[in-house]
């Protein structure tokens, strides 16, 4: 049993010392405004075509509306996620995910840690899958997911995706009440700093821009921009002409559908999309994703083979 | 004989679908086994969270011999229709047995079906049953094409018999079926080798799994008892919630935990949905104080520290659920106290359905349904009005915005702070029942006119913009909806002009086909009452059948009739003459319905039926119009002994035309005061 971990940044790196260990590639996070650690390329594109995968990542996230000025003990509007994306699932992943809550110092003779059924989906993906929660005392401290569908494409082999969320995660194990008192780097230091000494100001500068300050009308002519982009470096014609190669570009498109879900998380706190036409903003995007994930396909990273 | 034992261990299987796959797993193996000829005397399946186990007692060691014919070609057919039938049946032509036929003579072969070692039928069985499993949402996994509720580890599919145990040769997709299992994930290590039913429950008890849910729930139920007792409390019981637990565990240790006093407090209601809701968590009453103060969370673990850490980071999850409801109960009193007027103003922005408006104008045109429904239910109309105003202010509270379940209930609490009557307030609580057929339903005057008022609105609202239901599409509950407001007339006997209210509720409706579609919920209302569609059709066909109350009173008066002997048979009778008067005017083109005269009348049948006819008139009449259906109906019943006593007497087609234009006329009155009670001609049989 490992020492019990000290700060938020030390459980970073045990989660990604341990999955390096287990094999898995530690990437960096994708550098765009994202929901979840789920929108990582790494994990949507990733997890369609047959090319086994295993990826490991911290994904800083953003859900607009969440954002509480910093006051809440643990919403927060920015917040990181621990992403685990392995292709196909393998059969221990229960195992090596129990093995992960060991190294941040969760010992399971002294917890009660329990798999609850918790069916996820995106509808802005066009993706679901069955899994759990997971429980520990009762928390919830991380989702677990086999992929069965993303953008509208069945998973063949599938993904088995590990989804931490930290903040909490962390202040179960440091024994943390506020996440803004939560230790950042080793309380030791010569200069120790906490959660809030790093996050506060943004969680009070981004919960008035979310709710009062973001431009609307810049918010929806960027969304309708987005979606255009998206589906214009679709258009193009495979092969490319200065380079004599085919190249789709997939990636660049995918980064304006990230771009139309984020501008539309924001529409949404601020409360200019009506219940009605919410469902058609979230079609819009799961068009858009359905659009990458079909041109992903007929990519070499996507098992296409001419 | 031997006995069979079946698990399939797999990743946790959720909680809610446990008990039918179980039964699931029992019947399709059992049936498959039986189909192909092997019998057995008892069979029992368990599931845990990790498992569905299956133990078969006393199976057939192998099936029967099944010996089976075919008739083939007759000899003197083509050839190539005898060398199909050989090809087909695999036997030469030597094999075959002549018979003779009626067609001449023919060949038959006859197959000898050898029996079959249970083994091979075993394997056959559950590798269709793991394939068909009819899981209400299954996934695949890794590499292989398999779906199963999660991922399948490992299979136990093992034959056991006075020589010992046999593991059945199966394989699917890469997993080899076994005698071994594991024990509980955390409290057990390694593999454990079963020898038969009785062996691998004792080692799973051994290895901190307990196989039966009743076992599991009991063990839950009398240890939270003894817990709460010790402390001198109870546990508030929830038989769902029990069995949800049960599903999630498979060796529950229930730890009991205090509700801090700063949360104490909060209405119970709250308190119970977060912690139930969120936390599964069973509430625990002081009979002292009659609050709920305690906590009772149900772990799968045993720990060193008998649950010292557990209960601790259940306490902080709680106390952060609390304190969140607290934050909103906090606030919304504030707003209840002022009046409640912030929310009822913010409701003018919520649209309630793009064409139906914000529900601040739904609010507005239930006050006023409600204040006319009143006098009809014995309310106040101005307190129906006041009810109707502030019944869904709750529904821009804090509290309702984070437990959706607790509308209507906040709304009570809500009100009370705000300063309004009991009978108010307890309509914004009880406006929204009943919400399903076995919900009560409000009694309290002013709570069934907002309970009225607020349905039909509901319903006259989405019949004028025509989205009514269409087959299993109802998204708009519509059907709850009516069945809500039949119950809410039937079981407080109101009297009430259904047609009138929905053309007052809404210019816009089609009363009579939102009617009609009331009569068809009706009909499905009173069929599980045991009142046959047909009755209920022959009510529907009389005046005022947009009075529920009315209308339901004379079908269970015509039911009741109908189950006698007498109310049968004059449905016999009363059909013969109706006949007999329907073919008679048709023919002569004319309407038989006035003056039978009994002067005419030549056999004392006849004339006894017209005396008969005359007291039943002078009966019915007065009765019906007294609305005392029974009356009504014993007296057409008495009507029977002379309707057939007629019948058997007098031949109504005379050929003295006098005669049979008076017995015709005779007949039309028998049809015209039976259908004073119902129209009879719709009764089936």
């Amino acid at each position: 049993m490992a020492e019990k971990p000290r700060s938020f940044q030390e459980i970073i790196l045990r989660l990604q010392n341990y999955w390096a260990q287990q094999g898995c590639a530690v990437l960096q996070p994708y550098d765009m405004e994202v929901g979840a650690g789920t929108f990582h390329p790494a994990t949507t594109l990733r997890s369609l075509g047959d090319r086994a995968w295993a990826a490991a990542y911290v994904q800083p996230s953003r859900r607009p509306t969440d954002g509480r000025y910093g006051e809440n003990p643990n919403r927060l509007q920015h917040y990181y996620q621990y992403q685990v994306i392995i292709k196909p699932s393998p059969a221990n992943l229960q195992d090596l995910y129990l093995g992960s809550l060991a190294e941040i110092g969760i010992d399971a003779s002294l917890h009660d840690i329990r798999f609850v059924e918790d069916d996820w989906e995106s509808p802005t993906l066009g993706a679901w899958g069955l899994g759990w929660e997971v429980w520990c005392d009762g928390m919830e401290v991380s989702q677990f997911t086999y992929f069965q569908q993303v953008g509208g494409h069945d998973c063949r082999p599938v993904s088995g995706e590990l989804t931490y969320g930290l903040e909490r995660l962390a202040m179960n194990v440091l024994g943390v009440d506020h996440v803004m008192d939560m230790p950042f780097n080793n309380p030791d230091s010569p200069i120790a700093l906490k959660y809030g000494d790093i996050f506060r100001q943004t969680e009070e500068e981004y919960s008035r821009h979310n709710f009062d300050g973001a431009d609307t009308e810049k918010l929806l002519r960027n969304f309708q921009e987005a979606e255009l982009e998206c589906q214009r470096l679709l258009g193009f014609d495979a092969s490319d002409e200065k380079s004599g190669k085919r190249i789709i570009m997939v990636h660049p498109a995918y980064d304006q559908c990230i771009k139309a879900s984020h501008l539309f998380n924001l529409l949404d706190a601020r409360g200019v999309i009506s219940v009605t036409e919410r469902q058609a903003y979230i079609g819009r995007v799961r068009a858009l994703a359905k659009l990458c994930a079909d041109a992903f396909v007929q990519t070499e990273a996507g098992g296409y083979t001419a | 004989m031997p006995n069979l034992l079946i698990e399939l261990f797999s990743e946790e299987i959720p909680a809610r679908m446990q008990v039918r796959a179980a039964e699931d797993l029992k019947k399709l193996i059992t049936d498959g086994l039986v189909e192909a000829g092997l019998t057995y005397a008892a069979a029992a399946a368990f599931a845990t969270p990790r498992r569905l186990a299956l133990s078969i007692e006393d199976l057939t060691a192998e099936s029967r011999a099944v010996r089976e014919e075919r008739k083939g070609p007759a000899t003197n057919a083509p050839e190539k229709a005898i060398e199909g039938f050989l090809r087909s049946t695999g036997l030469t032509i030597d094999q075959l047995e002549v018979r003779d036929d009626k067609k001449g003579q023919v060949y038959f072969a006859t197959f000898e079906k050898p029996g079959r070692p249970a083994a091979e039928i075993i394997a056959e069985v559950l590798d269709s049953t793991i394939r068909n499993f009819p899981w209400p949402k299954s996934m695949r996994w890794g590499a292989g094409p398999l779906r199963w509720v999660r991922p399948l580890h490992s299979i136990i599919c093992l034959l056991s018999d006075a020589d010992g145990n046999t593991v059945v040769p199966f394989e699917i997709e890469g997993i080899k079926a076994g005698n071994t299992t594991r024990g509980h994930r955390f409290l057990s290590q390694g593999d454990i080798i079963v020898n038969g039913f009785e062996d691998y429950e004792a080692k799973l008890k051994r290895a901190k799994v307990i196989l039966r849910a009743e076992e599991r729930a009991d063990s839950i139920q009398s240890e939270a008892a003894n817990l709460a007792f010790a402390a001198g409390m109870e546990v508030v019981e929830d038989r769902g919630l029990l069995a949800e637990v049960s599903g999630l565990v498979e060796w529950p240790v229930p730890l009991m935990g205090p509700i801090a006093d700063t949360f104490l407090g909060l209405p119970p209601e709250v308190i119970q949905t977060s912690m139930k809701d969120h936390q599964k968590f069973f509430s625990v009453r002081s009979p002292k104080t009659g609050r709920i103060e305690k906590f009772i969370t149900v772990a799968n673990m045993e720990t060193v520290d008998h649950g010292e850490t557990i209960l601790k980071g259940n306490l902080k999850v709680l106390s952060a659920r609390l304190s969140d409801a607290k934050f909103f109960y906090e606030n919304d009193l504030r707003v209840a106290k002022a009046g409640m007027g912030e929310w009822l103003d913010a409701l003018a922005n919520v649209t309630f359905h793009n064409k139906l408006g914000s529900q601040k104008a739904r609010i507005d045109r239930i006050a006023t349904l409600a204040a006319e429904i009143a006098p009809s239910v014995g309310a106040d109309p101005v307190k129906a009005e006041e009810a109707a105003r502030i019944a869904k202010a709750d529904l821009r509270s804090g509290m309702v915005g984070e437990f959706p379940e607790l509308q209507g209930l906040m709304g009570r609490y809500y009100a009370l702070a705000a300063g309004r009557t009991a009978d108010v307030a307890d309509a914004a609580r009880d406006h929204y029942s009943p919400l399903g057929p076995s919900d009560d339903v409000p009694t309290a005057p002013v709570s069934v006119a907002v309970a009225l008022a607020d349905k039909i609105d509901t319903l006259t609202g989405f019949w004028a913009i025509d989205e009514k239901p269409t087959g299993s599409k109802d998204p708009f509950a519509l059907r709850r909806a009516a069945l809500g407001v039949i119950r809410l007339v039937l079981e407080n006997g109101l009297s009430l002009r259904l047609a009138e209210v929905f053309g007052r509720a809404n210019a816009g409706t089609d009363a009579a086909d939102l009617l009609s579609f009331f009569h068809d919920r009706l009909k499905v209302y009173l069929k599980d009452q045991g009142i046959r569609h047909d009755v209920i059709d022959a009510c529907l066909a009389m005046a005022n059948a947009d009075d529920l109350t009315l209308l339901v009173k004379r079908a269970q008066a015509l039911s009741a009739t109908l189950a006698t002997d007498d109310g049968a048979n004059l449905i016999q009778g009363f059909k013969r003459a109706n006949n007999i008067l329907s073919q008679a005017e048709e023919k002569d083109g004319v309407e038989y319905s006035f003056g039978a005269d009994a002067k005419f009348a030549e056999a004392d049948e006849e004339r006894a039926l017209f005396a008969a006819l005359d007291s039943a008139e002078a009966a019915i009449a007065p009765a019906m119009a007294a609305q005392d259906f029974a009356a009504a109906m014993s007296a057409m019943a008495a009507l029977r002994g002379p309707i057939d006593a007629f019948f058997g007497a007098v031949q109504v087609n005379s050929d003295n035309q006098v005669v049979r234009r008076n017995r015709l006329n005779l007949l039309s009155r028998i049809r015209t005061i039976c259908t004073m009670v119902a129209d009879l001609s719709r009764i089936e049989g």
